[in-house]
């Protein structure tokens, strides 16, 4: 991926993992690869369906809720039969991810010059926020929302509603982040 | 070990819906959080077709008494809504709307744009240990 001085991006062929695809050409910066035509939607409703199976198939085998956070973070948990499960839960991800990667119709431009500080906050923010609050978007907002868990709705809409006004001010208020 | 093939299905599944639905790419997440800008609403078709399954099916798992191949549900202690739980909610959306990443994305991203998504993760589990450390229930 070039980036020319005008910060337009040219779609040039990438390597990766053996393979070789090329992102489709996105002239605009700000407009996603997948816009919400009847593909985009198409897709995006696909792709939930295959979230919720996902954590369906979680609860259903091991009576499990397919909470990332929980999953990530209870890695780190000092009981080991614990942790099975996580690790093969996350290596299947992976693998669900390297089996997406050649298709050239869902290959988006990776971001560029996105800050580093940014990331490092960002992420901390997820880390420390999803921990203390027991869940993140998938723990609350696919499995709490799906066993109707008053505690799981009063989270999902207080990190929707965060998040949105959070891009609100940092993009269009102060314009310190793309 | 059918318990184990369960979890990685489950997490193979979850990888492609990730993809499928694009929630691997952050700027098209933030789109979907940039209610007054170019709004891109379609990760809300993401999470309702993903909560149509669950609501759909869970009760009829639940009915079930016990899952297949373990002895009990696994489910959160339902405890009140409590202030940690909407802070906790609160600095999440915040770190979500800054660069565009939940965990299960940034854990895909791992493997889709490195460069960002390493640091991401590294400041992630940071900030999961510091809060380990400091804030017990």
């Amino acid at each position: 991926m070039r980036h020319r001085r005008d910060g337009v991006r040219q779609a040039v062929p990438r390597r990766g993992f053996g393979l070789t695809y090329n992102w489709a050409a996105s002239s605009d910066f700000k407009v996603p690869l997948i816009p919400m035509t009847i593909l985009g939607s198409s897709l995006a409703v696909l792709g939930g369906l295959l979230i919720g199976l996902s954590a369906l198939l979680l609860l259903l085998s091991i009576g499990r809720i397919a909470g990332i956070s929980g999953i990530v973070f209870g890695l780190g948990a000092r009981d080991a039969t614990e942790r099975g499960w996580r690790l093969a839960f996350l290596a299947g991800l992976a693998v669900g991810t390297l089996l997406m990667l050649p298709i050239d119709r869902l290959a988006f431009a990776p971001r560029q010059g996105f800050p580093l500080w940014a990331l490092l906050c960002a992420g901390f923010l997820v880390g420390y926020g999803s921990r203390l609050g027991n869940g993140c978007t998938s723990g609350h907002g696919v499995c709490g929302l799906g066993r109707r868990a008053p505690r799981s709705l009063a989270a999902t809409f207080t990190f929707m509603t965060v998040a949105m006004v959070t891009v609100l001010i940092l993009r269009h208020t102060l314009g310190v982040l793309p | 070990m059918r318990s184990l093939a369960a979890a990685f299905i489950a997490g193979v599944l979850f990888g492609i819906g990730l993809y499928v639905a694009q929630m691997v790419n952050p700027e098209k997440v933030l789109a979907f959080l940039d209610v007054s800008g170019r709004w891109d609403p379609s990760l809300a078709l993401v999470m309702g077709a993903a909560v149509c399954v669950t609501a759909l099916g869970f009760p009829g798992v639940f009915r079930g008494g016990k899952p297949l191949w373990a002895a009990r549900f696994s489910l959160p202690a339902d405890h009140d809504i409590d202030r940690p739980l909407l802070f906790g909610a609160g600095l999440f959306g915040l770190g979500w709307g800054m660069a565009g990443y939940c965990p299960g994305p940034a854990i895909a991203a791992l493997l889709i744009q490195p460069a960002e998504a390493v640091p991401f993760v590294l400041a992630m589990l940071g900030g999961a240990w510091v809060q380990s450390r400091t804030f017990r229930r």
